[in-house]
């Protein structure tokens, strides 16, 4: 039995690099360190996996060689007018490089799941910027610590025993030393430890930014609760915000994806800037899956633009709404599409998926996705972070280099060599045509 | 593969050639004595040819350079750069995507850039960056001015140690020089504050600026870097800084050596007189007088071009100021452990008086400094100006008609605030390439850039412009073309620009720094370190550390 030490774990945002991985005869046999979450993936992900090339026929699908899996994906791809190139966030930076290049050559757009999630938060930074810092700041510093529409005991499980309440920081070391804000529209298992709990009605985190906001200038309300929260706790949170000496604000999906999306972020941030007036203040979103920074990030140094790029000009477009993901496969403008590590069969709009079951599409997983289920070509790949090793983005973009510690399946690649053998293809069918 | 660039009118100051008709010759990306008879030959006849640029100071590639990228898609959007057959599309205008940046360096003739501010913790983000910018050779300075862990170690006294980690770290994250932005300033932003003075105390850790500065000259003469420390200023950015300036340059006089051994970086920023705004002059000539008096100093430009900028610094303080006094766009990202960095978007105008009296601090101190080896061009790009605005700067230094025009556009007050008008130097082509290549070839210890004696790199910029017949100082916009748009480029050896396009677009060298230590010192340092190392990091130990083989064409420099 070999233990690998300092293992990254690649699921969440949170990237934890500590982990202990105990191989045997190429299976992984325990996993120490992670959270419950992680543990599981680790110890399945060599189960319930068809490592095999499929292509639709006939109502089901067949197995086939590799090469005739890449070949089917290349001739999907040089053969479309206008293709979407769609995933990327549980992908190394290696592959999302390669997947730049690729939508560059065949004139595509490139987009990644935050389009669907955090996306409208960067839009927002985009137009007001944003104050933040990494992980370590919340840690060694931060005696605020607020949680907003995220419950990292579910989603991030170790961000407070890592980051935030429990851990022993340079300037705070315990937990008493640090204030704990949840707000929710409901309990949750974070906001029954936390100092001060806000359960806000849905979808009204617009009015609570701004209610905050005008607390924190010392302005006074008319009414008595706003967003379903009673004024005196608006002020006890406004009093905690401006006194602490350093506060963080982490927010999650359920401020991204309320009713008002990027005015959520911008009153957010506007919030915060507010505070650094007063004291210090940063903020920072709970990005989900492991590489999703990395996505935008790959994507911003090479094109530009964070996500949602169009390359159908020859040049770089950024245009949420025209070039994202669910707007043009809504709208049915993309006539192709490679999906690689995401499934956006379950979690896109119902129209987007309907279209995306009219064209073709090639998809490049670890796993059978619900979006390999409709494709017409299924890669397999290997699992970053086991089978092979790639940089990945933690959520406030400290980059790591995951390692391979165990052989992937016969038949799947790195998804960097699958798209690699992809661009090599398209690239020869071009010159032919 | 041999290569003749043949008839050249070559500027090389470093082997004494100025303006002389010679040939270069170039086998395996060396300048080398004669080639065989089947070499291509490029014929430069009645063109100028100079070393390609080697830039010490500009903000290309990492985190604050992303966090730019994702603020300016407003300005992304004027200036796109379609995919051809020789290269990959992009963005540009003040925060280019990193494509686009390599080869609008090339260019101008530039073919070695240094990135000069790194969180050591974000050191992969900036590798991962310069690995895709493509042709460049590059490095990167990380940031030490405000790490904890080494304000502890100087906080007891115990510089040895404090030596030992600047060198492991050095190693650890591949990272080239040592540099300070804001020494202790940033530690105080940790809280809101900053520290306004050489002597005042940093908050919780008992020593000021001025021990943070010494301390880390001395390091870096210990560790016998090849650059030395590259110092952003406290103060920067507001009136009346010009004394902290001097008294930071001052401040380490006693450990001159043969060498400068204090850069100060983009003085533009740190050469203001006036208690305000209001009463705010230019003091460029003041900094220039002390550099003429004292060897240990080497200082770069940070000139302002009117227009527009995307200003990035690690100083957080001074990035929160900017955006309170615009009222414009504001990310701060601050990293554990090590430093802030701030970036607000500013767009400098000619009618402006301040923007134009920051623009004479530049000027008069490329002007007024008589050493052009000690003086380096720069636009602390994107800060002051896009780095593709060098062109127009090298026009103003060439051509005093070139000053003036705009001097004369400039508000009334900003004129009489300034020693401008009243300087008349006139740089030559020669001093150019000093200020542009040789002269920061030699500041940062490249033994091989810079010039084009036998065995240089063949790195070498072939310009459109005859300096036998076009005087400069009247034709000043034929110089300003020339070096907007080299004809040909060799990049070692390869011809990279070619009529002036971009003809292939190899991947240069990462370079670092190995600095010199006993090999048991540094590994004390490293067991030291990794003992405390998750009392301070939020990563492993072992996975902070960026082994050589993730950059993709790194080059050891042994110093010493
Ligand atoms: S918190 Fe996230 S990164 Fe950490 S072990 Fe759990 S799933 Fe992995
Ligand atoms: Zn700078």
């Amino acid at each position: 039995m070999v233990v690998v030490k300092n293992v990254l774990c690649s699921f969440c945002g949170c990237v934890c690099d500590d982990l202990e991985v105990s191989v045997e005869d190429n299976k992984i046999t325990g996993v120490k360190y992670a959270c419950a979450l992680a543990t599981e993936k680790f110890l399945h992900s060599q189960e319930e996996r068809n490592p095999d090339p499929l292509m639709r026929a006939d109502g089901g699908f067949r197995k086939v060689g590799l090469e005739e899996a890449l070949d089917k994906a290349a001739r999907i791809l040089a053969e479309a007018k206008y293709p979407l190139l769609y995933g990327w966030s549980n992908t190394s930076c290696e592959a999302i490089k390669v997947g730049i290049e690729l939508t560059e050559e065949v004139g595509g757009v490139l987009d990644n799941t935050a389009t669907v999630c955090h996306g409208v938060g960067l839009e927002a930074i985009q137009d007001v910027g944003e104050p933040t810092g990494t992980l370590g700041k919340a840690r060694h510093r931060a005696d605020l610590i607020i949680y907003w529409g995220c419950n990292p005991s579910q989603a991030h499980i170790r961000h407070t025993t890592r980051y935030t309440a429990f851990t022993k920081g340079l300037f705070r070391s315990q937990r008493k030393d640090r204030k704990i804000v949840v707000v929710d529209v409901r309990k949750t298992v974070t906001s029954k430890t936390a100092d001060l709990f806000l359960q806000i009605d849905p979808g009204k985190d617009y009015e609570l930014l701004s209610a905050l906001r005008m607390a924190v200038r010392d302005m006074e309300f008319e009414t008595e609760a706003v967003a379903g929260v009673p004024v005196e706790k608006i002020e006890e949170l406004a009093e905690m915000m401006v006194s602490c000496e350093f506060g963080m604000l982490f927010f999650g999906l359920g401020l991204t994806q309320s009713s008002a999306k990027n005015e959520n972020i911008a009153a957010a941030i506007s919030l915060v800037r507010d505070l650094n007036l007063k004291t210090k203040f940063l903020m920072l979103p709970m990005r989900g899956h492991y590489n999703v920074t990395g996505a935008n990030k790959v994507a911003l140094w090479q094109t530009g633009y964070p996500f949602a790029v169009d390359f159908s000009h020859g040049y770089p477009r950024f245009n949420p709404g025209e070039t994202s993901a669910a707007d043009l496969l809504v709208r049915g403008e993309v006539d192709a599409a490679l999906v690689v590590a995401s499934d956006p069969a379950s979690h896109m709009p119902w129209a987007a998926v309907k279209n995306l079951a009219n064209i073709p599409v090639a998809v490049v997983d670890p796993t059978l996705t619900a979006t390999s289920l409709l494709a017409d070509v299924r890669i397999p790949a290997a699992f970053n972070g086991i089978e092979y090793g790639g940089t990945v983005y933690r959520m406030d973009g400290v980059a790591l280099k995951t390692r391979k510690f165990v052989e992937p399946p016969p038949n799947c690649l790195p998804d960097v060599e699958v798209l690699e053998n992809i661009l090599h293809k398209v690239r020869s069918l071009k010159e032919v045509a | 593969m041999e290569l003749l660039i043949k008839n050249g009118i070559v500027f090389d100051p470093l082997n004494g050639i100025d303006g002389q008709k010679m040939d270069i010759a170039i086998r395996d990306g060396k300048v080398v004595e004669s080639v065989s008879s089947g070499a291509r030959v490029i014929d430069a006849s009645n063109l100028m040819v100079m070393p390609g640029g080697v830039d010490l100071h500009s903000h290309i590639a990492g985190s604050k350079v992303n966090a730019g990228r994702l603020m300016r898609p407003e300005d992304h959007f004027r200036d796109p750069e379609a995919k051809t057959p020789t290269t990959r599309s992009g963005v540009g205008s003040t925060v280019p995507s990193v494509f686009t940046t390599g080869y609008r360096y090339a260019k101008m003739g530039y073919t070695t850039v240094f990135e000069p501010a790194t969180p050591m913790l974000k050191a992969r983000h900036t590798h991962d960056e310069l690995d895709d910018i493509p042709i460049l050779d590059k490095a990167c300075f990380p940031l030490f001015g405000n790490d904890v862990i080494l304000l502890e170690y100087l906080k007891a006294g115990r510089i040895e140690e404090a030596a030992g980690y600047v060198a492991w770290m050095l190693e650890a994250v591949k990272g080239y020089a040592i540099k300070i932005v804001n020494p202790g300033g940033l530690e105080a932003w940790n809280w809101g504050g900053n520290v306004l003075g050489l002597d005042e105390e940093v908050p919780n850790f008992g020593i000021t600026p001025r021990e943070i500065v010494r301390s880390l000259c001395k390091i870096s003469k210990m560790l016998n870097l090849p650059h030395p420390i590259h110092l952003h200023p406290n103060n920067l950015g507001r009136p009346g800084n010009y004394e902290t300036t001097i008294e930071t340059m001052d401040c380490v006089r006693d450990l001159a050596g043969e060498k400068p051994v204090i850069h100060l970086t983009h003085v533009q920023f740190e050469g203001y007189g006036g208690r305000d705004w209001l009463s705010m002059s230019s003091e460029g000539v003041e900094i220039a007088n002390y550099v003429n008096r004292h060897g240990h100093v080497s200082i770069d430009l940070g000139q302002l071009v009117f227009g527009n900028a995307t200003t990035m610094t690690a100083d957080g303080p001074f990035q929160f100021q900017l955006y309170q006094l615009t009222g414009n766009k504001w990310t701060n990202s601050d990293v554990e452990v090590e430093t802030s960095a701030g970036v607000v978007p500013y767009f400098y105008k000619r009618s402006n008086y301040v923007n134009a009296i920051q623009w004479t601090v530049g000027l008069e101190l490329a002007l007024a400094v008589r050493d052009p080896w000690r003086v380096f061009l720069t636009t602390d790009h994107p800060n002051a100006g896009p780095f593709t605005a060098y062109p127009k700067v090298i026009a103003w230094l060439m051509s005093r008609k070139a000053r003036e025009r705009v001097l004369s556009k400039i508000p009334r007050m900003a004129r009489k605030r300034s020693n401008l008008s009243s300087l008349d130097r006139e740089y030559s082509f020669s001093e150019i390439a000093v200020v542009t290549r040789a002269g920061t070839a030699r500041s940062l210890g490249l033994k091989n850039k810079g010039h084009l004696g036998v065995g240089a790199d063949a790195d070498v910029a072939v310009y459109p412009l005859n300096p036998r017949e076009v005087d400069p100082s009247k034709d000043y916009k034929k110089v300003r073309k020339a070096f907007g748009n080299a004809v040909w480029v060799v990049k070692e050896g390869q011809v990279v620009v070619e009529k002036g396009e971009i003809k292939t677009a190899p991947r240069g060298k990462t370079f670092w720094v190995k600095p010199d230590i006993e090999e048991d010192v540094l590994r004390l340092a490293a067991a030291n370190l990794k003992a405390k190392f998750r009392e301070y990091y939020t990563v492993e130990f072992d996975n902070f550390i960026i082994p050589e083989d993730a950059l993709a064409r790194p080059q050891v420099l042994k110093a010493g």
